[in-house]
């Protein structure tokens, strides 16, 4: 890598985190949520995003780039942290580990789900509510999926937090306070759409 | 009872920097107002361990004994403080006394700092005024902004914050909080502003401000209560500003 590289590539790991893969996160968990108003309504709605105009590049554009991007710059990131919570024990430095180890998660998480569903879908799979619910049918891919969407809903609420200090838009303590709770708020709200989504394919 | 009250503590001791660090524990007998310099000039005075073996006295560096220089640092009871101000009275026993392993380690309780001594070269942290005449006086600065500058002044290279921040270790070569924020406060004053944009510069180099992770410990370790978390933000403010110029030009210089 040239020299001095790394304050670009720094913050635009940052920004695509939130733009676009936070969006798309965010999205794709509204979307689900429609399973709770039964099968039709979901296939209704994954048919129509199956449908936009100029899929392939919106995934690659919007989606697969900008997320391994993402998840491989993360993990050199991840990996150059040498924690030590049990030293000091403060909430950030707590938010610090979980970010890194939620990140790893996430990665594993999306790579499976990834697999079972958009490259099975490539394979002639239709992608739609029965294949849901016949994936959610095991109790492990249940807690697994439970795990894989709170660890990704967690990385994104607590990574929008670092993204407000990365960029200098909350600068002062007060506001870097306010913003742990908007995006506790984030977290939770995110959680529960999420978690009803897949309790409604069992 | 009173009179043959001791005091326990457990050494981290390293005899070379490449050799391996081993434990070793003297039990000391206790005096009133007893700090843990105060105690390591008793074990250098009388260095027998514990075992009542005959050995080395143990290494460390002091300098001013008032917490202003910063030379004393090391890890006590599994923080990082000065030894100058920890006063035995305020520490559970038995006291465990470790080197600041972010840096190497000299010998016992000594590590060499330079890497902190060259950042601050490197991020450019003094005013250069020097030059072939006199440049007469300076902007004035007000002085709500100097009381609030004194603050991040108060900065003694001490290190503590680098051994609390969990970015700053072998595997990455960040520089740390306490340089990042003598950028800001050089580029405060009225006439070190005149290059800010050049600290600005060396810290988005590599290894600079953005290899911040946002874990905070820096700002709950430091000794002189430094607001260091604020200034790694107002930083990331700077800089993107600063990047955006670089990106597109600017007609402000
Ligand atoms: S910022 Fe605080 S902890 Fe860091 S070196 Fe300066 S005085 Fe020590
Ligand atoms: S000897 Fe100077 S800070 Fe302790």
């Amino acid at each position: 890598m040239a020299r001095n590289q790394e304050f670009l590539w720094r913050r635009l790991h940052s920004l695509l985190g939130v733009i676009p893969v936070g969006l798309f996160l965010v999205q794709h968990l509204v979307i689900n949520h429609f399973a709770t108003q039964g099968p039709e309504a979901f296939n209704n709605a994954a048919h129509f995003m199956e449908g936009l105009p100029f899929r392939i590049f919106l995934e690659v554009f919007v989606i697969y780039l900008p997320l391994l991007f993402h998840a491989i710059y993360g993990i050199y990131i991840a990996f150059t942290a040498k924690n030590n919570t049990s030293r000091y024990g403060y909430f950030r430095n707590w938010m610090f580990m979980l970010q890194r180890i939620t990140g790893i998660i996430t990665l594993v998480f999306i790579a499976w789900h990834v697999w079972e569903t958009r490259i099975a879908a490539a394979f002639g799979a239709e992608v739609n509510f029965n294949m849901m619910a016949d994936i959610l049918a095991s109790p492990f891919m249940f807690i697994f999926y439970v795990v894989g969407v709170l660890s990704a809903i967690f990385h994104f609420a607590n990574g929008l937090w670092s993204f407000l200090v990365s960029w200098g838009i909350t600068v002062s303590p007060r506001s870097q306070v306010i913003s742990t709770y908007v995006t506790i708020g984030i977290f939770v709200v995110l959680s529960v759409i999420g978690i009803r989504a897949l309790v409604a394919f069992i | 009872m009173a009179e043959n009250k001791t005091v326990r503590f457990i050494v981290t001791r390293q005899d070379t920097p490449d050799s391996a660090p081993y434990e070793e524990e003297f039990v000391l007998p206790y005096r009133q107002n007893m700090n843990v310099i105060s105690a390591l000039m008793e074990i250098r005075r009388n260095p027998v361990n514990a075992k009542g073996e005959e050995t080395v006295p143990v290494s460390w560096d002091m300098n001013c004994l008032e917490e202003v220089c910063g030379a004393c640092s090391m890890v006590i009871n599994g923080k990082p403080r000065q030894s100058c101000t920890a006063l035995v009275d305020k520490l559970e026993q038995p006291i465990r006394l470790e080197p600041m392993k972010t840096f190497p380690v000299i010998r016992d309780l000594q590590v060499d700092r330079s890497r902190m001594f060259d950042s601050l070269k490197r991020v450019k942290a003094w005013i250069p005024i020097d030059g072939t005449y006199d440049l007469g006086p300076g902007p004035r600065m007000p002085e709500r902004k100097r009381q609030w500058a004194y603050e991040l002044s108060k900065c003694m290279t001490c290190g503590v914050c680098l051994e609390a921040c969990p970015n700053v270790n072998s595997k990455s070569d960040f520089i740390g909080p306490a340089p990042l924020s003598q950028v800001r406060l050089f580029n405060a004053h009225p006439t070190g502003e005149m290059n800010k944009a050049e600290r600005l510069e060396a810290i988005m180099g590599d290894g600079g401000l953005t290899n911040c992770g946002n874990s905070q410990n820096c700002v709950q370790s430091c000794p002189k209560g430094i607001p260091l978390t604020t200034s790694i933000a107002a930083l990331n403010r700077d800089t993107s500003i600063q990047a955006f110029k670089n990106f597109f030009g600017s007609d402000q210089v």
